[in-house]
């Protein structure tokens, strides 16, 4: 492998994507050290508390089961501004076309853009548009950046959860990353799998009234549950401890899953967040969770159970304990 | 009048905590010397004086009689001034020097066990006698120096009798550190599965549940057994269904070599093993008519026992009378439980009764397994009664720390030209057996005084081992699995400069990012080039085709066939169902998480599987161990058909045997001499290669490693094969062939990359 190249893994959103953001990206542009760490930057403008952020959009295929491009590039960025307790209010978009990209899929695209930014209650203020020559690009790319208005005084973060915490996820794991791999593949699996992606900002409005109970809420999309917990337990100092049992997966993603020996714990999702939250307050939120349309199948699915050094571990079916680690890049066999 | 002279003496080895100074003492009063003997940092030293012929004679003795437990070094003798003086005195220890070794855990030698069975003898039955020639040692050792503060005994205070035993230099228990009785000593105890004691006499109410056929968690030296009769059907059932272990074969514990020749061939070599003061277990084929369960090694023809290893074991073995099973205390894949609360936390769901005791074990420490292949012991499992002793290495290195794959993970650290490989650690993807990597790591290096100076990994980006060695701040050598596998066995025979390596295992990581196992590297210590490979197959769901090697079989069908892989007339197709078979056909066209592999080991699951020997596995290798078993049972004279593809980088492939299988499958061929045929097809190609590499480099010594060889039938004809070419043959005999020997390599490979300086 040369180290001198990046790498798909690069963008895995796993070890490697940390490495690069560690090593490279943070020192040479970030003046606040803990930039990169969480969805969004929290900024204090006038008095003003804003939250800001930013996404890129390179999925393959644009058209999946359940969604496109389109509106996952707003999903993503509403989602962003929601996990650190934000009320999203606008968007900018950003398009570069490959030359050839046809108009009429251009126009599905921007019609569940608009549509997905109204079911999330954001206004596109500003945008742009590129066109890059045929073979410089991969039909459509987009970058989203979002502003929210920070109404709380919480310490919504990924540095605060706290032993005895419960993890919360508010649906299925798993469906975004299998719709999109079936589409790709062409698996023409009749399992009805589709993309979960959805705007989390009414899920997070709803969970707000919690108050401090409220510790971190993260979005597990790129890695995964695994990737995004691990990140977390690194941030907060704290080992997590799953329960397989709890986790909520679909029918449909296990048998694909369990055919494709891929771990649904480090498959993507675009619908999905995970709420830290004071044991007390547990019930409360897991209550508050299914009462939403988009949290009918939310579980706790583990704890913070320990105060060592960013391990999270999981309790599995059979009755032991396994390691859940960030994965380099791509999931790789590793029986000897 | 003959002359006076004085030799100092310095010797370094396993010389401390083994009863070496009384033994020094003792020899010195015999041939009437002046003089004294001390420990120090890293062995003894002596100064001795007397007649010439008489100090001579010493010297002599010296190596010839030290005592069982002692391995010396190295021994060195200056001859200096004489000082006169009388008597013979043994001196305080001297501090500092380059790190001593440590025992391993030893069986109870003749005397205590003789003490043991006494009546008269004040420790009667009393199952935690030692002296310094046996007893715990690695596993209750604490820190260092090795002295009783610094062992897991240093809450019991000696009675009268047992510090006037240990302060006499002429006593078997002089400086015996674990020495102990009834009256001061650690205690037996009986309690339940809630942890509540049970009344009566703890050794006898365990004996009367196991005759009862209940199932009692017993603390040994390195950890906890769970113990039940080997006889019963109805007992060993009920331990797998309680343990989840559907097949694995359990281990047993019989009384003496009588008892164990009752139930298996066991030839003198075998037996000696047995008996040797490591207490291996050593696996040994069944006897046609045997009382023992057939549950407890099921589709096996090999039986695993060992004879006791301390002195509970002896009491429990000749009370109980028959063999007993004593498998690892442990759920499915978690680490043995050593810590009573750990164990009674663990195992209450499985063991009625515990059988436990108030002396803490330390470090934890599995038993070794070992079996014969062509009459030479081979290390399966290289861990109690072995660990820490050191290994020599092939020079002088810089201090590694090397931590192995992630299965069956072991550690090694270096210190000079000396190499200690650790207990087996385990399956480093569970929780607890990571953390015990990095307690072991730090055990290790405080109880042996080595500063690593260097990390030697795995390649695998994903190893819980890599990413453990790249965060220690220290400089990391990655090193490539199938490179560290050749390293190892070349540096336990002492081997330099150029071989062939022949590297047979499941699956490691290559260096251009595929998955390998079937390896043909040239090359030595400083690096290797891949010369040859077995032909690639797709592994579909990745780890998963490991777990289920039907899909393996299929794997190699989709090769032949393509698409039309599941109109093949062969019973493995009906492993995927009807509606899942579209999705299992584009995980093979697209590659999805279907990487490939070169590896030996998928070859034998997909053979195992077409054959219908084995579909899915229950633990590490079943299929391909059940294929072996098969095969032992056919006759085959010929090897099936394989194509050598020529030029640079030979590829070896089976294809045309997987053809050639179908088709006496097809035509009812015994499955026996099936497999048979296969395993002289392997044993073929690899010869065939060989002889190429040979022809184009002109080597002509041959390394066999990798778990593979842990096939004996395959070794046999392989090693028989090459030899009749003429090739010069190495395979391990010090550590284990599979990845429980790799941290070795991994630390010579890394100590030639950063030279000493
Ligand atoms: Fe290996
Ligand atoms: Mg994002
Ligand atoms: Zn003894
Ligand atoms: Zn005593």
């Amino acid at each position: 492998m040369n180290n001198d190249l990046i790498l798909l893994g690069h963008g895995s959103g796993g070890r490697l994507s940390h490495q690069l953001l560690e090593e490279l990206i943070i020192p040479q542009l970030s003046s606040v050290p803990v930039a990169g760490q969480n969805d969004a930057a929290l900024l204090n403008i006038g008095g003003v508390k804003l939250a800001f952020s930013t996404d890129s959009y390179v999925v393959d295929p644009i058209f999946f089961p359940g969604g496109n491009i389109g509106d996952l590039a707003i999903n993503g960025t509403v989602n962003d501004l929601a996990m650190m307790g934000a009320r999203p209010l606008c968007l900018s978009v950003g398009f570069i076309l490959e030359e050839g990209f046809s108009k009429e899929e251009l126009a599905r695209i921007l019609a569940s853009m608009r549509e997905a930014a109204e079911t999330a209650g954001v206004a596109i203020v500003t945008g742009d548009t590129k066109v890059v020559p045929k073979g410089k690009g991969d039909r459509i790319f987009i970058n989203t950046s979002g502003i929210g208005a920070v109404e709380h005084n919480l310490q919504i973060d990924g540095a605060s959860a706290q032993v005895g915490d419960k993890i919360i996820v508010n649906g299925c794991i798993g469906d975004h990353g299998i719709a999109v791999l079936s589409a790709r593949e062409g698996l023409e699996i009749d399992s009805g799998i589709r993309t979960d992606s959805a705007a989390l900002n009414g899920v997070v409005a709803s969970l707000l009234p919690l108050g401090s109970a409220l510790h971190v809420l993260r979005d597990p999309t790129r890695g995964g549950v695994a990737t995004t917990l691990k990140e977390i337990a690194l941030q907060s100092g704290v080992t997590i401890t799953l329960d397989e049992k709890s986790l909520p997966i679909n029918p449909g993603v296990k048998g694909v899953c369990s055919i494709l020996g891929l771990d649904p714990l480090y498959v993507a999702n675009e619908g999905k967040l995970l709420a830290i939250v004071a044991p007390e307050q547990a019930e409360e939120a897991l209550a508050v969770m299914r009462r939403h349309p988009l949290g009918k199948d939310a579980a706790v699915i583990g704890e913070v159970t320990g105060t060592s050094s960013g391990k999270v571990q999981m309790e599995t079916l059979v009755g032991g304990v396994r390691g859940v680690e960030m994965l380099a890049g791509e999931q790789l066999p590793r029986i000897c | 009048m003959t002359s006076r002279e004085r030799a100092s003496l310095e010797i370094d080895g396993i010389v401390q905590g083994v009863g070496f100074r009384p033994f020094v003492y003792r020899l010195a009063l015999r041939f009437g010397l002046s003089g004294w003997v001390r420990n120090t940092g890293s062995g003894v030293q002596i100064e001795a004086e007397g007649d010439a012929g008489d100090l001579l004679a010493f010297c002599h003795a010296l190596r010839d009689e030290a005592p069982p437990l002692a391995v010396i070094g190295s021994f060195r003798i200056e001859n200096i001034a004489p000082a006169g003086g009388d008597g013979f005195v043994i001196l305080d220890s001297a501090k500092a020097g380059k790190g001593g070794e440590i025992s391993p855990d030893c069986e109870v030698c003749d005397d205590c066990l003789a003490e043991l069975f006494d009546p008269n003898n004040r420790r009667y039955l009393y199952p935690f006698i030692n002296c310094t020639n046996c007893g715990p040692r690695y596993s209750i050792i604490t820190g260092i120096p090795y002295d009783r503060p610094a062992t897991t005994m240093a809450g019991f205070a000696m009675c009268d009798d047992c510090l006037a035993e240990y302060h006499d230099p002429l006593n078997r228990r002089f400086h015996a550190q674990p020495n102990a009785c009834p009256v001061c000593g650690p205690r037996l105890n009986l309690v339940d599965r809630d942890g509540a004691a049970v009344a009566g006499d703890p050794l006898g109410e365990a004996l009367a549940a196991l005759r009862e056929g209940r199932i009692v968690a017993v603390k040994g030296v390195g950890g906890y057994h769970l113990a039940v009769d080997a006889c019963s059907e109805a007992a060993v059932g009920l331990l797998r269904r309680r343990k989840k272990r559907d097949e694995k074969p359990f281990a047993m514990l019989a009384a003496d070599l009588d008892a164990v020749r009752r139930h298996v061939q066991c030839s003198d070599l075998e037996g000696r093993l047995l008996a040797g003061v490591e207490r291996p277990i050593v696996l040994m084929r069944k006897l046609p008519q045997t009382p023992i369960a057939e549950l407890v090694a099921p589709g096996n023809g090999w039986f695993g026992f060992m004879l006791p290893g301390n002195p509970l074991q002896h009491l429990l073995a000749r009370s109980f009378g028959g063999p007993l099973v004593m498998t690892s205390g442990n759920l499915s894949d978690e680490p043995i439980a050593y810590r009573d609360d750990e164990a009674l936390r663990m195992l209450s769901g499985i063991a009625d009764l515990f059988l436990t005791n108030d002396r803490e074990i330390h470090t934890r420490t599995d038993d070794s397994v070992i079996r014969l292949y062509r009459g030479e012991p081979l290390f399966l499992r290289r861990s109690r009664g072995y660990v820490p002793r050191a290994l020599a290495l092939p020079g002088e290195q810089v201090s590694v720390l090397a931590l192995g794959a992630e299965l069956k993970a072991t550690l090694c650290l270096t210190r000079g030209a000396q190499g200690f490989l650790s207990q087996h650690i385990g399956d480093l993807k569970n929780a607890a057996t990571l953390a015990s990597l990095e307690e072991s790591a730090a055990h290790l290096e405080r109880l042996l005084e080595i500063k690593p100076t260097v990390v030697a990994h795995d390649l695998h980006p994903d190893y819980l081992s890599t990413v453990y060695g790249q965060g220690l701040g220290l400089p990391c050598v990655a090193v490539q699995h199938h490179h560290a596998h050749m390293a190892s066995c070349m540096a336990e025979n002492a081997l330099d400069g150029e071989v062939i390596g022949v590297i047979l295992d499941g699956t490691g990581y290559g260096t251009d990012g595929t998955i390998w196992g079937g390896e043909f590297l040239v090359g030595g210590y400083q690096g290797f080039e891949r010369r040859g490979h077995f032909g690639q197959l797709a592994m579909p769901g990745g780890d998963a085709a490991v777990k289920e090697p039907y899909r393996m079989a299929l794997s190699a069908l989709y090769r032949l066939h393509g698409a039309e892989l599941f109109r093949q007339p062969l019973a493995v197709c009906d492993q995927v169902r009807e509606a899942d078979r579209p999705l299992f056909l584009k995980m093979l066209e697209k590659g999805i998480n279907a990487p490939l592999t070169s590896s030996c080991g998928r070859l034998f699951d997909a053979v195992s599987a077409l054959l219908g020997v084995r579909h899915r596995i229950s633990y590490e290798g079943q299929a391909a161990i059940e294929l072996e078993a098969l095969a032992e049972t056919g006759s085959a004279t010929e090897p099936y058909p394989y194509f050598l593809a020529g030029g640079a980088g030979d590829v070896l492939d089976f294809g045309p045997a997987v053809v050639a299988i179908c088709a006496d499958l097809a035509a009812g061929r015994s499955r026996a001499d099936i497999a048979r045929a296969f395993h002289k097809t392997v044993a073929a190609g690899l010869v065939d290669l060989c002889g190429r590499i040979r022809t184009a480099t002109g080597l002509d010594r041959v390394i066999l490693s990798g778990g593979v060889f842990q096939n004996r039938l395959l070794t046999e004809d392989v090693a028989e094969q090459l030899a009749a070419e003429e090739f010069r043959v190495y395979c391990h005999r010090l550590v284990p062939p599979n990845d429980g020997g790799l941290a070795l390599g991994q630390a010579v490979i890394a100590g030639r990359i950063f030279p000493r300086k």
